[in-house]
């Protein structure tokens, strides 16, 4: 059989594989000593385990917490509010990816922004920074660059382009952040109840896996690097109970056709050559985690707007509403459910936290798929 | 006459007479429009008449398999189809932003003279108005029809377990094409809208005698709306088998690159029925001689009252909630 | 935002070192800036990421993995014969 591209969407979503891979871990999981808590970080596999219903197919000793990885989510309101007073500035054309529409600071979304008048811009790609600065010569284009380091590298070639361009007109507000630091966090709290954790998918095929190494060997928690089809999702979860049934505690990788050990390496050069990391940095609902963060070198100070836009920007933390638990859902403390206000006060259309509204969001996945439970 | 709109063309004097005659009329010909009174008198049929309105603000205006023109026409023929009438007469009212191509205009109402005729419908009553430039984004046309009802008790209020529920053809195709056709967005596929009239798929259900209970054209918030509202209006639970849902390569495609639901997409040429058990398999064969892709999605039940549940081929379900947010703008 | 989607490679331009990608029929553009010279070519499957080519698909890896799915459905469907078979010989209905 010659390999299709249909085959790398619908093979991975077989029925018939779904339904064999459940029955399998159904036999290895009634060797299981005892239930299993597995911490799916990404948020993206959180919908997939939500919008596919593999929740229902596996028996009651195997439960799934939700992790932090939501890069939107977990930017606290603060930085929010830089992206909201960067785009009123005069001359200013704020650029970001289209998941930042609706997520609310407290002045409220770029969305309110752009109806007070700012020049706001979805785009779906980073490199669309350059057009919109060619056309528009005698304005600033700031990039409000997010994400994970799935991301990270897009707004590292985009730098590039603009030196090797010479374009004088983009700035850069940086909030990239890093996932093994608050993988690291919630496993130092010590009322954590994370037994092994499926890995995100397109991090690690820009990281390499390697760098979840040090949670089986320090921590004693397997990691099962996934995919994010839901075949993907269940074959993760069966390589996990069998190694608790085994009684081994390894790094495997489930999503072979896509990670390896290394990782891509040019873009990790280019990452290199741009970021350093910052010394902390603040997550919503997980508070300050050191070395987690990326910043422009100082040698590229005059690409960051945080810098060049330093007297306007809001200094102080801000908290989230007293009813909204999303630092707890982000923890895997909490599940969306038991939030006072999921669906009521909080939805899609009026959040009150970026859970709800970011398309990796545990809250939005739940509103979304998650009523028939 | 100039090559594009002035605001004189609105004016009600001679050169709103010119553009009208020239345009308007002249593609749209037929007896009652000629007559130029101040309104249409006319004749229809003892029995129940359907009437309904839209107006179009569609952006672009011209993509792939249709144009703003060939929307408005099918849309409101269609609402009035999917109640079991057949259009009869159409009103065309246009708002012109000043500056627009007389050619543009020219192509927009030769595509509904096309359309009509499909229908066997036409117009006979319009208005015109030009606005100054920049005060509206190029045109928006509105649409009003009444139809002859062909077949009476077709309600969105009285599905019942009796009913299975099919749709006409593959979903989400003017959605898709309508957002890989928006500037910003560069894609190119053989992406086209599903925009047709669909009186003469409904005149062959009733010519063949098809206990219809409810139609519905999968519009805005697509099949995903069509369903809710159903459910809502019937107190009714429909259940569908997510894999009997017809997608194209090219829909799944757009949906996956943007993280769109398909259900969710609109149409312009796609409807939901809700057919009596026993005439299921006759009124598919109908369908299919339309398009291919025909199918029966799902079944009525009261399992869960007012709530549309997706089941998967490996024994999951959920709930389908209906659309919410902005997901595609000026769609139709 | 959206996932990263596997997608077929369909031509490349080496001056803007840009490659067009087919995804089920939908064409667009991705940056190879974050590819190595070179290793991308005409008909491989990539993953595609905000407008950039982010890795190649090992297609030897996707198909073993399609493999071992085969041999796991075959076996449930094994087990579930040898229950049906059970059943079937357990029945009190069942005459001999």
């Amino acid at each position: 059989m010659k390999l299709e591209l249909k085959n790398l969407y619908e093979d991975f979503r077989d029925a018939d594989t779904i339904k064999a891979l459940a029955n399998e871990i159904q036999k290895e999981a009634l060797k299981l000593p005892q239930s299993i808590n597995i911490m799916e970080v990404c948020g993206g596999h959180t919908h997939s385990i939500m919008k596919y219903g593999l929740k229902q197919l596996l028996p009651t000793n195997i439960n799934f917490i939700h992790g932090p990885g939501c890069p939107v989510c977990v930017m606290p309101k603060e930085r929010i509010d830089h992206a909201y007073v960067l785009s009123l500035q005069k001359n200013v054309i704020l650029v970001t990816l289209g998941d930042m529409i609706k997520v609310p600071g407290s002045n409220g979304s770029l969305q309110d922004a752009r109806a007070k008048g700012a020049d706001v811009r979805f785009v779906y790609s980073p490199m669309e920074c350059i057009k919109i600065a060619n056309e528009n010569q005698d304005k600033t284009v700031i990039f409000f660059a997010i994400g994970f380091e799935t991301t990270t590298p897009m707004t590292s070639a985009l730098i590039n382009q603009v030196i090797k361009k010479e374009i004088k007109n983009i700035l850069f507000h940086i909030n990239h952040i890093t996932v093994p630091e608050a993988m690291r966090i919630l496993l130092d709290d010590e009322t954590n109840t994370i037994d092994a954790f499926i890995g995100p998918s397109h991090v690690s095929v820009i990281t390499g896996s390697k760098i979840y190494e040090e949670f089986p060997l320090n921590y004693k928690k397997p990691v099962v690097v996934s995919g994010f089809e839901p075949v993907d999702v269940m074959k993760s979860v069966l390589m996990i109970v069998k190694q608790f049934v085994q009684k081994r505690c390894e790094l495997e990788v489930e999503y072979s056709r896509s990670v390896n050990y290394d990782g891509n390496i040019q873009a990790q050069r280019l990452n290199d050559t741009f970021f350093e990391t910052r010394d902390t940095f603040r997550w919503r609902g997980l508070g300050d985690i050191k070395k987690s963060a990326l910043i422009l070198k100082a040698k590229y100070s005059q690409y960051d707007a945080e810098k060049v836009y330093d007297t306007v920007l809001p200094k102080t933390t801000i908290d989230d509403h007293k009813l909204c638990i999303c630092g707890d859902i982000l923890k895997g403390k909490a599940n969306p459910k038991e939030c006072k206000v999921f669906g009521t006060a909080c939805t899609p259309s009026n959040p009150m936290g970026s859970c709800m509204v970011s398309s990796e969001g545990a809250c939005a996945a739940y509103f979304k798929f998650g009523n028939i439970l | 006459m100039n090559k594009t709109i002035t605001l004189a063309m609105g004016n009600g004097g001679d050169e709103n007479n010119t553009l009208i005659s020239q345009v308007f009329y002249k593609a749209f010909q037929n007896e009652i429009l000629e007559k130029s009174e101040d309104a249409a008198i006319l004749d229809v049929n003892k029995g129940k008449l359907a009437f309904s309105t839209d107006s179009f603000t569609v952006s672009p205006l011209f993509f792939a398999g249709a144009n703003i023109g060939k929307l408005a026409v099918c849309g409101t023929c269609n609402d009035l189809a999917m109640m079991g009438a057949k259009p009869k007469y159409l009103t065309c009212s246009v708002i012109i932003e000043e500056g627009f191509s007389i050619d543009d205009l020219k192509k927009i109402v030769d595509t509904m003279k096309e359309e009509l005729k499909i229908n066997g419908a036409i117009v006979v009553s319009g208005d015109t108005k030009v606005m100054p430039k920049g005060t509206i984004d190029k045109i928006i046309i509105n649409t009003t029809g009444i139809g002859e009802v062909l077949q009476e008790n077709i309600s969105s209020n009285s599905i019942s377990t009796k009913d299975t529920i099919l749709v006409s053809r593959d979903i989400g195709c003017h959605g898709a094409t309508i957002f890989t056709a928006r500037e910003g967005i560069d894609m190119s596929s053989d992406l086209e809208s599903d925009c047709f009239s669909l009186y003469p798929i409904v005149k062959a259900l009733i010519d063949a005698n098809i206990k219809i209970t409810a139609l519905r054209d999968a519009t805005r918030g697509g099949v995903s709306a069509v369903l809710n509202e159903w459910s809502k209006q019937s107190n009714i639970c429909i259940e569908v088998e997510e894999e009997s849902i017809p997608i194209s390569d090219e829909v799944f495609g757009v949906c996956e690159m943007l993280g769109f639901e398909p259900s969710a997409l609109a149409n312009e040429g796609t409807f939901v029925l809700a057919i009596q058990k026993e005439d299921e398999q006759k009124a598919l064969k109908i369908l299919k001689t339309f398009n291919e892709n025909a199918s029966v999605i799902g079944k009525v039940t009261d399992n869960y009252l007012q709530k549309v549940v997706l089941k998967s081929a490996y024994g999951t379900k959920r709930f389908l909630e209906s659309p919410t947010g902005e997901l595609l703008p000026r769609i139709c | 935002m959206c996932l990263s989607i596997p997608s077929k490679v369909t031509k490349i331009d080496k001056e803007s070192n840009v490659a067009t990608v087919d995804t089920m029929g939908i064409f667009r553009d991705a940056s190879l800036d974050l590819m190595e010279e070179d290793s991308v070519k005409i008909g491989d499957y990539v993953l595609l990421h905000i407008g950039f080519i982010m890795n190649k698909i090992d297609e030897e890896d996707a198909m073993e993995s399609l493999e071992t799915y085969k041999e796991i459905i075959e076996i449930m469907n094994e087990e579930d014969r040898q229950k049906a078979i059970l059943e079937d010989a357990e029945c009190p209905n069942r005459v001999v």
